[in-house]
């Protein structure tokens, strides 16, 4: 016993100090792949950035020629778009004017489409169905685009034309009705709030009687108006805007879906537990603290309708002039995207100079416009963020106090 | 820092090798491929060649694609097909382009084509004279009344200025005027046709191929738009279709069967059930 005992100690200390060695040998090894794989994914990483400033260095080369050579008056301001006349005229405002109608209108689709959505698949069904219903929505965004404009152009077209006024009284319903409830519910509460001596349940009913009267009869009243209306020439900004509306829907729904469900249980059951009924909880707790994940999610979506080409080329009517009257959606409008794929083909460098640079002049501004839809996004949210951590701070401190 | 010049090796290795592969297969291909790019109008025909004699010469690849007839000259300038369509002839400034380049192109006549003005089926209107299809595309008329018709607004409908169908229909109607700006413009023939079955108000203009029993073609100056009378050149708007090569073909070869094959009976035969006008009469 006794003799084997040092020897057993000695072994042991010795295993000990390889062992020490070993591992830092494989410290270092490590070290060393974790900086090799460091610089890969560092590569990797500034390729991407890269490739988006090539992109940018590029455009702007192949459109100053066009800027040199016609200047920006006619370009910013003009209406008359002829570039592949014999006597060229490049007025893009139209086009400037079809995009922002188009995107515009599609955000005013898909925007409340997808956050009612959102908000239903975050609290009110079970998360089973949501499990289901989620991957379904999403399913949206891996239609190709030209199957939509192919819809766009050979289903719906022909639709409005031949059933326009049932289709946008109906679309208005779907709107308006929900809409008209809830304002009137929230205008005949703020009503009975304002007046100071009654407060009774029945000045309520009353009110909202009142209110429901008010909006149905104006309801009416624009549901007549919109029977009325014959499409004459089903590929419009209307048509275009719905379509791409239904394909920013996923991206919308996604999004906002995740934010509002990152708000997380305790924001919930505190609300709850204050007597908060779910209405009131989704709208002044859970929809105000995911404000900035649903900003950021819309701004998605509008950026897959102003980019979007080939729905715009299929379904919108290229007609490139401003409707009017302006705001008049049911118009054959041009878009900056469509315009670009159209007349590429025919847009060489050897047959019109002007021709083919003011398709990237047009690029550019598309580029720019999104670039600063991305920034004012990412403004707003770190703006948002920032007032939430101060206030925080700020009711922290008053508690202290 | 040894591992990492290891990856860029490595990276660098596979990616020479996977540009071999693809030089290699390429040249191997080159053979026996034959690239044929241009119009949308006189795609149909090309392809129906290129059917007919891959079905009859095995072992010989042809590729059609439809990307216009300025696309087509733009392949063929830079060498990427052997025969470009074009539904139009080539602009003096594409011949210059390619001469400078080392290509002299050669016209094949292949077939003629008729740009006919149609209208819904349902359209009261049954004859249109040149000016008065100038004036609709102008502008000047916006009413179907205006041509004896319904009291509809009129929809025009263009082909995209990417088009030969375009640029035929501007040269022989437009004659160098603007068209309004309230004209729709669409990418194909084939959506011209889908976009004037589903509008009653509306008006287009299609190559003769694509004339069909949905949509009413109206004559023009009262010469309808039919086979005889595009062959004797009394239809207005009428264009022949051309393949372009690079240089005249050698005898005997792929490329030469292929931009000769619509004078033989079996090309007429294409030709004619494609709906266009064949330049022989067998």
């Amino acid at each position: 016993m006794e003799s084997i005992a040092p020897t057993r100690k000695t072994v042991r200390k010795r295993s000990l100090r390889d062992r020490i060695t070993a591992s830092k040998r494989r410290m270092q090894l490590t070290a060393l792949l974790e900086r090799s794989i460091n610089g890969l994914l560092f590569i990797v990483a500034s390729s991407s950035v890269l490739a988006v400033l090539f992109i940018f260095v590029f455009i702007f080369r192949e459109a100053i020629p066009f800027f040199r050579e016609e200047g920006f008056t006619e370009f910013l301001t003009g209406v008359n778009w002829f570039p592949s006349n014999v006597s060229p005229e490049f007025g893009a405002l139209a086009l400037f004017y079809g995009s922002a109608m188009v995107t515009l209108g599609a955000t005013l689709v898909a925007a409340p489409l997808g956050l009612i959505v959102a908000l239903f698949l975050s609290d009110v069904v079970p998360f089973s169905v949501r499990q289901v219903v989620k991957p379904v929505v999403e399913l949206l965004a891996a239609v190709p685009s030209v199957v939509y404009g192919f819809f766009a152009l050979v289903v719906f077209a022909p639709l409005l034309q031949s059933h326009g006024g049932i289709l946008l009284a109906a679309g208005a319903a779907i709107i308006v009705i929900p809409a008209g409830v809830i304002l009137s519910t929230v205008g005949a509460d703020a009503a009975t709030n304002w007046i100071p001596e009654s407060g009774g349940k029945a000045a309520r009913t009353t009110l909202l009687v009142l209110f429901l009267a008010g909006t149905a009869f104006l309801t009416f009243i624009m549901f007549r108006a919109l029977m009325g209306i014959e499409v004459v020439s089903g590929t419009n900004a209307l048509n275009v805007a719905i379509i791409l509306g239904i394909m920013a829907i996923p991206t919308v729904v996604s999004v906002s879906e995740d934010s509002l469900t990152a708000v997380g249980r305790t924001l919930r059951e505190a609300s709850y537990s204050l007597g908060a009924t779910r209405a009131e909880t989704l709208l002044k707790v859970v929809v105000p603290a995911a404000k900035s994940g649903i900003l950021a999610a819309i701004v998605l979506g509008v950026m897959r309708a102003a980019g979007e080409t080939m729905v715009v080329w299929m379904a919108s009517g290229n007609a490139s002039k401003i409707p009017s009257p302006f705001y008049n959606f049911l118009e054959p409008v041009r878009t900056i995207t469509a315009t670009i794929a159209g007349e590429m083909g025919e847009a060489d460098q050897v047959t019109g100079a002007s021709r083919y640079s003011v398709l990237f002049a047009l690029a550019v501004v598309l580029l720019l416009f999104v670039f600063v839809c991305n920034l004012v996004s990412e403004w707003s949210a770190q703006r948002v963020a920032h007032r939430a951590r101060a206030r925080r701070v700020a009711t922290r401190r008053h508690k202290q106090c | 820092m040894r591992n990492r010049f290891y990856i860029s090796f490595l990276a660098a290795l596979s990616a020479a090798v996977i540009l071999g592969i693809f030089a290699a297969g390429s040249s191997a291909f080159a053979a026996t491929t034959i690239v044929m790019d241009g119009s949308t109008t006189v795609g149909p025909i090309a392809k129906a060649f290129a059917e007919y004699y891959m079905r009859t010469h095995p072992g010989v690849n042809i590729t059609v694609s439809e990307s216009g007839s300025g696309n087509g000259v733009k392949s063929l300038l830079n060498n990427k097909c052997d025969i470009a369509n074009l539904s139009r002839f080539m602009k003096p400034e594409e011949f210059s382009a390619c001469s400078s380049k080392g290509i002299m192109p050669v016209a094949h006549t292949i077939a003629m084509d008729g740009v006919a003005p149609i209208v819904h089926p349902s359209n009261g209107v049954k004859a249109i004279t040149l000016k008065q299809l100038k004036a609709i595309y102008t502008g000047d008329i916006t009413n179907w009344k205006e041509l004896g018709g319904p009291d509809m607004k009129i929809v025009v409908i263009s082909r995209d200025t990417n088009s030969g169908t375009y640029e035929t229909f501007e040269k022989k109607v437009m004659n160098k005027d603007k068209m309004a700006s309230d004209v729709e413009y669409v990418g194909s023939n084939g959506a011209v046709r889908q976009r004037v079955q589903s509008t009653q108000a509306a008006i287009g203009y299609v190559g003769l191929g694509f004339v069909d029993r949905t949509v009413k073609s109206l004559p023009v100056n009262g010469v309808a738009a039919t086979r005889k009378t595009i062959q004797a050149g009394t239809y207005p708007i009428a264009r022949p279709l051309y393949m372009f090569t690079n240089g005249y073909p050698q005898l005997g070869s792929h490329v030469h069967a292929l931009v000769t094959m619509h004078y033989s009976e079996k090309g007429q035969e294409i030709i004619e059930s494609l709906g266009f006008v064949p330049v022989t009469n067998y």
